[in-house]
């Protein structure tokens, strides 16, 4: 096999604040032709900033300091932006982790595949529309005649994805570095796009960059994986050995994230009444119904997981209980009374009692107040402290999450971490001291080992404060790892609910089985046995659709 | 389709519904000018009776309401009224002609003067603008970037009549390529009237230019940082075909509605160059006219230059929705 990519020594830094601070320490690799190497870490281990100087680019404000990156026996540092241009696109090409972003709006899905061939003169643009729509076939995009001539804004995520994917391969490169592709999207959209992107990856003998956060994934695509830490190269091996037997520490600690799991708590006695009792809900937005007849319960000092996938009702169920979207029918009870509908009408005590954590704790969080503020905030309004003593239960919040109050009290939100940031939501909804917290997708955002971190927070928290939990996700390792009962929905209706323990023991709902099939396990054979399984055919959306 | 067609009946209606407000301060503030035409007319010498007279004649004695309704009613059936400058006061020895010079009469010429001079303006001004904006952005923080932000910066920050006579000097005295006065009549060759119309159009040229050009560069760099400019530029695509056919499209919106703001200035707000030019436009008339209370005439201006506004924003408003495939191919 002869070399294609090769990068020595490469060191790579960033502009902050007028100084450069390292991203990349010295990184090598060497790629094969029709090879796929596997680059995992967390956000910040400069993964994708090695992927793109793989294709001697660099974004603003970054640069290559020392180093040397050769592709095909090109030097791409020394090559000038013209002879680089040549390369980009025709021989090396980019899958970017949000399609839906990266597609421009304002041109046909098509006319942006055949920009590449034509401008690169590898085809004129009846061929290249023709071969596009060969690409689609073999995609398994519905309808290939007619998708291309749709805006991007009218294909859906997974679908773009695949379209960005044929999108990268309209030149036949060489190379092709997948940043992250399906990170953004469901677990049962997520293995048709890796199943499509594997099979034209082998078809066409394309060596691959495939950069992700996600063990289980990179094992299904990878022939070799590199691990890295905030620029720091940990170890590099084929993905079998990597798997069975890796090195080094921080490799072992990522496989072990994700074997995090509460103990089963009892079962609640028959007759209790429950925190929150959500009872035949239906709602709407507008006149588009969005839930038809939802009914769970959530008991004192339990965690309910409402998985499924994005739209299938799970964050809409959260608004009716906080009184955000009045339900057209049904009631939300709380301690065994009913609360009034719209939020506006329950007094401070009604919304004192039922908080909530966020997915994004970067929006969720005010830019310009302090920590302390932001905390006071509600300590103020719904304890009535002020001055010392809101000051003093402010510190015990930070106490509780594990924040050292002498150092976080007057920083401001930028000045933390995902993680820190994602703490300080959970500190303001204890700070309501409230008996119900609802988390939507609060760990989605993060890091596997931060996100665990917050997982077992959440759980410590529970346990001393009796708390109860409606927890959003569509990760089932969330799940096992801290619910009490899973309530699954697809299309705005509750499909399956029960104790864990039997949700993952079968016979299940075929839908829950579909998730559950759907999470990608470290097996590197997995992904192939699932297909076999499945049939080719009859993967995803297919498989959704016959099911319905 | 049907949406973007019920947006834009919406934004009709609503440009209506602004216009007839607009039309109410117009009258009311009219009103509230001091002295009126009888007045102005008659001079310090006029005697009560004499002035009582003319604003009997002329309809002024009656209450506010009952004349703005009256004249709202003329204006939307097409009839802007009358004149007072140009009316006949022979009926007062007992000798009226009857005929009366309408405001429709008086202000059709110098408007069609002043479209034609904001037509040739925009189609100099419009094309170098984008052009400049694009290649600014193209060349960012480059010496060509600085030299024309700094040059049409300049242009806007110098008065008006100043650019005019900057260019009359270079253009007109130094080297005599063009007239330095644009008396325009009926009857002349589109060349001839052409010919008169260049110098006040470049000198508007370079009023307008600054904003507009800094607002193409502007709306185009916002947009260099998104993924699907960084996506282009992996394709391998060269910096011009990035900035023209994946920044351009996305940024043409804010750039539409400045292009409009300035043709609408072009149309209310050049009253300066049209006195330093002699350049008999809609402007001088209605100066002239709130000189001397001609009150019909300056209402029916204001409403010409309200509905200029409105109209050219709402044109803005729907190009701007056209050019959004969001909007224009919904699900």
């Amino acid at each position: 096999m002869s070399t294609l990519v090769e990068i020595r020594d490469l060191w790579i830094e960033g502009r902050s604040d007028e100084t450069w601070s390292p991203i990349i320490n010295g990184a090598s690799l060497t790629l094969n032709k029709g090879e796929v190497l596997g680059l995992i870490g967390e956000s910040g281990a400069g993964k994708s900033t090695l992927g793109l100087a793989a294709m001697g680019f660099t974004r603003d404000g970054v640069r290559i300091s020392k180093g040397s990156v050769t592709f095909d026996g090109i030097d791409l540092i020394a090559a000038s932006a013209a002879k680089k241009r040549e390369l980009l696109g025709k021989r090396i090409a980019y899958v970017a982790q949000s399609a839906a972003a990266s597609f421009n709006p304002a041109h046909k899905l098509i006319d942006q595949h055949t920009e590449g061939p034509v401008q690169h003169g590898v085809m004129s643009r009846a061929e290249s529309m023709k071969d596009g729509i060969e690409l689609y076939r073999r995609l398994r995009l519905p309808n290939p005649e007619e998708i291309g001539f749709r805006y991007p804004h009218q294909v859906s995520g997974g679908q773009l994805q695949r379209a960005m994917t044929a999108m990268a391969m309209s030149c036949r490169p060489d190379l092709i570095i997948f940043d992250e592709p399906t990170t953004a999207l469901d677990v049962t959209t997520q293995i048709e796009v890796l199943a499509s992107i594997r099979d034209i990856v082998e078809q066409f003998n394309t060596a691959a960059i495939y950069i992700t956060h996600d063990l289980a994934v990179v094992a299904q695509m990878a022939d070799k994986i590199k691990v890295l830490l905030k620029g720091d190269e940990v170890e590099e091996a084929d993905t079998r050995t990597m798997l069975a037997h890796p090195k080094e520490d921080y490799t072992k600690s990522l496989w072990a994230v994700r074997a995090f799991e509460r103990p089963q708590k009892p079962a609640v006695y028959t007759g209790a009444t429950p925190v929150v009792s959500v009872q035949n809900v239906s709602a709407a937005y507008g006149k588009i119904p969005v839930l038809h007849d939802v009914s769970f319960d959530i008991h004192e000092g339990r965690t309910v997981a409402v998985v499924g996938e994005s739209g299938s009702g799970k964050s809409t169920t959260a608004r009716c209980i906080t009184g955000l979207l009045p339900p057209t029918k049904g009631v939300i009870e709380f301690d065994g009374q009913p609360l009034p509908a719209n939020y506006k009408s329950r007094n401070k005590d009604q919304l004192r009692q039922a908080q909530m954590i966020y997915q994004m704790a970067d929006t969720a969080l005010n830019p310009r107040k302090s920590i302390g503020e932001i905390i006071g905030r509600p300590v103020q309004f719904y304890m009535g402290l002020t001055g010392k003593q809101k000051r003093r239960r402010v510190e015990e919040l930070l106490d509780e999450i594990e924040l050292p109050a002498a150092q976080y009290f007057d920083r401001l939100p930028s000045e933390l971490s995902g993680g820190q940031k994602q703490r300080i939501g959970i500190a303001r909804a204890l700070a309501a001291e409230p008996k119900f917290i609802i988390c939507d997708e609060v760990t989605s955002a993060l890091d596997q080992l931060v996100a665990e971190g917050i997982l077992k927070l959440l759980a410590r928290l529970q346990d001393d404060l009796k708390l109860s939990y409606m927890f959003i996700t569509h990760d089932l390792a969330t799940v096992k790892a801290i619910a009490d009962e899973v309530v699954v929905m697809k299309e705005g209706k509750v499909v399956e609910q029960g104790p864990k323990h039997d949700m993952f023991v079968p016979p299940h709902h075929p839908y829950t089985d579909l998730l559950l099939s759907s999470v990608p396990e470290m097996d590197p054979d997995w992904l192939t046995n699932l297909l076999n399984e499945r049939g080719v055919d009859n993967i995803g959306d297919a498989a959704v659709d016959k099911m319905s | 389709m049907h949406s973007v067609i019920r947006i834009i009946l919406q934004r009709l209606a609503l440009g209506l519904l602004t216009l007839f407000v607009v039309s109410v301060v117009i009258f009311t503030a009219v009103n509230m000018l001091p002295g009126d035409f009888a007045q102005a007319i008659l001079g310090q010498g006029a005697t009560p009776e004499a002035v009582e007279a003319i604003r009997k004649d002329l309809g002024l004695d009656q209450p506010p309401i009952t004349r703005y309704f009256q004249w709202l009613g003329g204006a939307i059936q097409g009839d802007l009224g009358n004149s007072f400058a140009q009316a006949n006061f022979a009926s007062f020895v007992g000798a009226d002609s009857g005929v009366r010079t309408t405001v429709a009469q008086q202000i059709a010429p110098r408007f069609a003067n002043t479209m034609f001079l904001a037509a040739v303006t925009a189609c100099i001004a419009v094309p170098v603008s984008l052009v400049l904006g694009i290649l600014a952005a193209l060349f960012r923080n480059s010496v060509f970037d600085r030299a024309t932000n700094v040059t049409t910066l300049t242009s806007i920050s110098s008065p008006e009549f100043f650019l005019a006579y900057v260019l009359i000097l270079f253009l007109a005295v130094l080297n005599p390529l063009l007239p330095s006065l644009s008396n325009i009549f009926e009857g002349m060759s589109f060349g001839e009237r052409l010919e008169k119309t260049l110098l006040p159009a470049l000198t508007l040229t370079l009023v307008v230019t600054a904003h507009m050009m800094r607002m193409t560069r502007a709306a185009i760099i916002n947009l260099l940082a998104s993924p699907y400019i960084e996506m282009a530029r992996l394709k391998g695509m060269s910096p011009m075909r990035v900035i023209v056919k994946h920044a351009l499209p996305n940024a043409l919106a804010p750039i539409i509605n400045v292009i409009a703001l300035n043709l609408a200035y072009l149309i209310t707000g050049v009253v300066v160059v049209e006195v330093v030019f002699v350049y008999p436009g809609i402007g001088q008339l209605f100066v002239d006219s709130v000189k001397i209370r001609d009150i019909p005439v300056v209402q029916a201006c204001c409403l010409i230059f309200a509905a200029a506004y409105i109209l050219l924003n709402l044109l803005a408003d729907i190009l701007s929705i056209l050019s959004n495939p969001r909007l224009r191919h919904p699900k």
